[in-house]
């Protein structure tokens, strides 16, 4: 019933817009299925396939637009949700609806909503269907911008948590000002500087037996950013009150996160160097919840975002309750001529980045670090603590050989502690080398043939990985690839994980078929991560948009 | 489920850009109305630092990008969905590829979301009255060659 009616307001909206202006109906369709099979090499039985044999996550979204009215919706059937995901994840029905128009300025949405404020530490709602996270809002949302160069946003709103929502009611106001567009006296400055400051606060009931917990909780963030001339500068610090949660284990103590970066670019040459401290800075609209289902905020993960396959296998993922990091990133490209510019000039890039703990001490001799109940720790700022987290060296060198021919090849140094980042025990410190070369060479106009050889060393986890991969594309639709990774080095396994794929893609429409094993592994975007348990079967990803 | 066909049927053959606020390089927010290129036709590509085919997209136009100015005046907006994790790095990237470009952030996704762009790259062709009249998912070595040949008809 309430489907039909939706379909039925929908419709009316569109009919009754059609006498004064044209409006437009516009969407996409996703789906991605897999069938199981059991495999004894890999350790694969039947207990561990899943009873249905077959699962799907699919959605169709559909928005219909005037000049200055808009709504729309998806449609999501998840029968059931592929392994991986969260198991709250399976179901069906309409998981998002909105309605939004702008009136001279003013634009307000009613229903569901997408919402950033700054860089997103403070508030964030998005969706990264990979990982099946999806914290969007259900409430009210006004943005407006009486002038150029200001921009005012507030809402009310809570959580989506799978086919539910989130117990806590989040509120929040933001304001950004160019400077240079909102003040005359500024418009011919060279420098660009723009400042910006957000609240938003949460309410959740307390209804807890033991402590009594803040039911509102709030926090502000103040922003920068300046551009002059091949410079670019910018920071962002929030501040939330104190909010005993699951994440920190309770305790009373008030959190803190900074982001900063700077950049130099020119033609052929870019630098980027950035650093964060966050302490204590879960931010979640139920308070009960460890995971970041419905995280109002999110940190993101200041390290390298890897797309080779073996360079994935440790992925970070920031540590909410407390670290310290930089990154720093050079892009370069040697002019041609020479031996190592070639007739076409060779591209470099340098990526460097590292995480610690925070410091932390105990607020008196009788406390331990992190009590549930007590003010928590007390951390020095500026001090970095003693535990290394993460670092990665990553260089990567791509030069084109002659007008056919492309090779690019890769070295990533990793310290990864998986005890903190996964909970991995008993491997603490992985030390892992990673190297990857990949060809490209044209055969004919729009038949190319793409090659991966990577290989990873560790003598700890699961030891080392060796991949090979080969694709043939024709443009503009057709692509066939085989990969085989070999797992090998360790005591106990020595696995092959072999993997066939076809894809055929026309326009905006593509299907893509695969057969073949699934390694056990993380998978991370952003500071998100999920974990991917190993498999055997046919796959097939069906998506389109009009 | 009436009701949706007859939705279906007054749909239009082409899409207008929707209006949406980015961010230029600079910090400034912008309107994708505000996106012109004189009546002739513009490009506008989905990418991302991490995403190595549209990487290998907007390498594979900047450099017929010359020749393809010259013959239609096309312009190509490249539009990044980074986001805070490494959106510091979009400037500096695509500078180190010196890549002849205009180059926007979508860092939450906004307009990514109101084309309907399932995964990235995902490419757009509009026409003089900034009418979508062609767009492509994926991208496959070869392909800005069916783009041209797409970019000539106009």
């Amino acid at each position: 019933m309430k489907k039909l009616l939706f379909g039925l307001l929908f419709c009316t909206e569109l009919l009754l817009a059609q006498g004064t202006q044209k409006g437009q109906l516009s969407g996409n369709f996703e789906s991605n299925s897999q069938i199981y099979f059991m495999d004894a090499d890999i350790g694969i039985d039947s207990e561990d396939l899943p009873d249905e044999r077959f699962l799907m996550n699919s959605f169709a979204n559909f928005t219909y637009t005037t000049s200055n009215f808009s709504s729309g919706m998806r449609y999501e059937a998840n029968q059931n949700s592929l392994l991986g995901f969260d198991k709250r994840q399976n179901g069906e029905g309409i998981t998002y609806r909105y309605a939004q128009f702008n009136n001279q300025g003013l634009d307000i949405t009613a229903g569901n909503f997408y919402e950033q404020f700054g860089c997103g530490m403070i508030l964030r709602a998005y969706e990264e269907r990979s990982l099946g996270h999806d914290n969007a809002f259900d409430g009210i949302r006004l943005k407006y911008s009486p002038f150029k160069g200001l921009y005012l946003k507030a809402l009310i709103g809570k959580q989506r948590l799978f086919f539910d929502k989130g117990k806590g009611i989040v509120r929040g106001v933001d304001g950004e000002i160019s400077l240079n567009e909102f003040f005359i006296a500024l418009k011919e400055v060279k420098t660009q500087m723009l400042i910006g400051g957000s609240v938003v606060s949460k309410f959740q009931k307390d209804l807890d037996p033991i402590f009594i917990l803040p039911e509102n909780v709030a926090s502000w963030a103040g922003r920068f950013h300046i551009h002059h001339g091949k410079w670019i500068v910018g920071a962002e610090y929030v501040h939330k009150y104190i909010d005993p949660s699951a994440s920190n284990n309770f305790i009373y103590k008030e959190g803190q996160a900074l982001l900063a970066n700077v950049s130099y670019s020119k033609k052929g040459f870019g630098f980027s160097l950035a650093g964060k401290r966050i302490d204590n800075m879960s931010f979640n609209a139920d308070r009960n919840l460890k995971g970041q289902e419905v995280s109002i905020n999110y940190l993101p993960a200041l390290t390298k975002q890897h797309a080779y396959t073996l360079a994935t296998i440790y992925p970070y993922g920031t540590i909410t309750n407390g670290e310290m990091g930089i990154q720093t990133e050079l892009n370069y490209k040697i002019k041609k001529g020479g031996f190592i510019g070639g007739k076409y000039g060779m591209g470099i890039l340098v990526n460097f980045s590292n995480a610690y703990s925070i410091n932390k001490t105990q607020i008196d001799k009788d406390t331990a670090i992190g009590a549930s109940g007590t003010m928590g720790y007390n951390s020095d700022f500026y001090k970095v603590g003693d535990e290394k987290y993460f670092q990665e060296f990553n260089i990567e060198l791509s030069r084109k050989v002659n007008g056919n021919l492309k090779i690019t090849g890769s070295y990533i140094n990793t310290h990864y502690n998986s005890k903190i980042i996964v909970g991995y025990d008993y491997y603490g410190m992985i030390k892992a080398n990673i190297i990857v070369l990949e060809a490209q060479y044209k055969l004919k106009p729009k038949h190319s043939i793409r090659t991966e050889i990577q290989h990873l060393s560790t003598k700890q986890h699961e030891g080392n990985w060796a991949m090979g991969l080969i694709e043939h594309t024709v443009s503009p639709n057709y692509f066939f690839a085989f990969q085989n990774l070999y797992n090998y080095g360790n005591q106990t396994k020595k696995n092959y994980y072999p993997n066939v794929s076809v894809g055929y893609t026309k326009r905006t429409m593509r299907f893509a078929l695969g057969y073949g094993k699934q390694r056990q592994g993380i998978f991370c975007v952003g500071g998100v991560c999920r974990t991917v348990p190993k498999s055997n079967g046919i796959s097939l990803n069906i998506s389109s948009s009009f | 489920m009436l009701f949706t066909d007859v939705c279906c049927v007054s749909q239009n053959s082409t899409i207008l850009l929707p209006s949406i606020n980015i961010k230029s390089l600079e910090g400034k927010t912008l309107n994708t109305k505000e996106f012109d290129n004189k009546g002739k036709p513009m490009v506008i590509a989905f990418w991302a630092t991490w995403c190595k085919p549209c990487t290998k997209e907007l390498n594979a136009i900047s450099d017929v990008y010359e020749q393809w100015q010259k013959e239609t005046k096309v312009k190509v907006i490249a539009i990044s969905i980074d986001d805070a994790r490494n959106s510091s790095k979009v400037a500096p990237y695509a500078n180190g590829k010196d890549w002849p470009f205009e180059i926007y952030l979508d860092d939450n996704s906004d307009l990514k979301r109101a084309l309907n762009v399932n995964s990235i790259p995902h490419t757009f062709l509009l026409n003089a009255k900034k009418e979508i009249v062609w767009q492509h998912a994926s991208y496959l070595d070869g392909d800005e060659e069916e783009l041209y040949e797409e970019i000539i008809k106009l």
